[in-house]
């Protein structure tokens, strides 16, 4: 692959070398920076026993899309890392849940904040921070703290990733990538914390050069490999999320 | 759902609202706290902000207006006032954990009047929901709760010490009932507010632990 094209010309290329036991980190934060076509295609590939990184465990949106819990109903996933391993409301049942209570699945629950700051650590060559959330709570017992100018902290661990899916607006072929308004989310720190990542992309990919320096939000040399995401039906694009009956 | 007596859903979001000063950020989390933004607060300006990365956010966008790439913390497809802003998410949560954040409204289980609250883990649960909840209630300098007084089979909710998983501990500012506004004081709950109708006797029978006037 060419350092200066990244572009590949289908999800499941993009996808095809990822081992089982691969630790993958997903952008998204509801419908807007999920790499859809990425997962749906991981999902056709068939790597097994994967440690999944992202906000939810997924499943809980109307249309179902592509997402973490589609990777755990496939049997393909030995442990999720996410800031909600239950549902929001108590009375919903995540399709995640089923597989965690069976204990098939392994999930260690993480605050959003502690989970993208991990991340972001990770890419910044940070092995452990201190935070002060969740002290003096469940997730805090039996962990180190250190009170630090009168305040206790909790020590939290970086967290790395072998491979980042993210879903960007615009990129170049060096792999420079712009978001659109909240698609950016997690998407900028698990580039930067993966070894490898892969970017699904709104707008036809351009040439190296034009994009204005000044406009990318995550530098091409956090990324490995582009994939133009083509229009729907074929391509998996946000869906205007239906509202659940209460 | 919601309390028979004393104020509704939206009069409890109201009375929370009612507490922004002009120039507040404040991030407004899942479910009864996202109607604290449709109360008039006058001339006051806020702005909300939104674990995912948006600085001023406005109104939920209108039937074909929706950018499919905008939404709240609650997945709503949101509008952006002028003067938005859209970070990442470690950004969004440094502006959290850097003490920015005047304010944040959530949804709880139960509060303490010590100041503990539970919002993440239900009792028997394996899992939990704790999204944005536990780095806000650690770091914003004011946390307003709005709950039902008690649970649809009368329990209370205000109590002396939380039986469910915390989230933070000692950090509540207010919360909101449909029966009033109550400040933790230690060891029992001052009345801020009480809503229309409601007597002091009937919050003191409706809560787990002393009520001061």
């Amino acid at each position: 692959m060419s350092q200066r094209n990244k572009v590949v010309a289908s999800f499941a290329e993009a996808v095809r070398d990822i081992p089982d036991g691969a630790t993958i980190g997903f952008g998204g934060f509801a419908m807007p920076g999920t790499p859809f076509n990425l997962i749906r295609a991981l999902a056709e590939q068939g790597a097994r026993n994967l440690t999944l990184v992202a906000n939810t465990t997924g499943g809980a949106q109307q249309p179902r899309m592509p997402d973490i819990a589609l990777l755990v109903e496939n049997g393909q996933v030995r442990k999720v890392i996410c800031a909600f391993t239950a549902a929001t409301r108590a009375s919903d049942v995540l399709p995640f849940t089923k597989y965690y209570e069976a204990g098939e699945v392994e999930a260690e629950l993480v605050p959003q904040g502690t989970l993208a700051e991990r991340m972001r650590a990770a890419g910044a060559g940070i092995p452990a921070f201190y935070t002060p959330t969740a002290v003096g709570t469940e997730l805090a017992e039996g962990r180190e703290t250190r009170v630090i100018n009168g305040r206790e902290y909790l020590l939290e661990y970086a967290l790395p990733l072998d491979y980042a899916f993210v879903r960007a607006h615009r990129a170049d072929a060096f792999g420079n990538l712009r978001y659109w308004r909240s698609q950016r989310n997690f998407n900028p720190v698990m580039a930067m914390a993966a070894r490898v990542t892969i970017a699904e992309v709104d707008e036809e990919i351009l040439p190296v050069g034009a994009m204005d320096p000044d406009d990318v939000h995550t530098p091409g040399i956090f990324v490995h490999r582009l994939v133009k995401v083509p229009p729907p039906p074929e391509g998996l694009w946000p869906q205007k999320r239906q509202e659940r009956n209460r | 759902m919601s309390g028979t007596k004393g104020w509704n859903r939206q009069q409890m979001a109201d009375r929370i609202a009612r507490e922004f000063q002009d120039g507040w950020i404040v991030n407004l989390g899942v479910g009864l706290p996202t109607l604290c933004s449709n109360t008039d607060i006058g001339g006051r300006e806020v702005i909300y902000h939104s674990e995912n990365g948006v600085i001023g956010y406005g109104p939920i966008a209108g039937p074909g207006e929706e950018d499919l790439n905008l939404v709240n913390a609650g997945g709503q497809n949101v509008t952006l006032k002028p003067g938005a802003a859209v970070v990442h998410h470690a950004d969004s949560f440094a502006i959290i954990r850097g003490g920015r954040i005047d304010a944040t409204v959530m949804g709880a289980y139960e509060v303490a009047c010590n100041g503990d609250f539970a919002n993440w883990k239900v009792a028997g649960a394996k899992g939990g929901g704790i999204g944005g909840a536990m780095d806000l209630a650690a770091c914003a300098r004011r946390v307003f709760i709005i709950l039902e007084h008690t649970t649809r089979d009368g329990r209370p909710r205000l109590v002396a010490r939380c039986a469910l998983p915390v989230t933070a501990r000692g950090v509540v500012t207010l919360a909101a009932t449909n029966l009033g506004l109550f400040e933790p004081a230690g060891e029992a709950f001052r009345v801020r507010d009480l809503a229309p109708g409601v007597t002091l006797e009937e919050v003191r029978a409706a809560t787990g632990c002393p009520v001061l006037a």
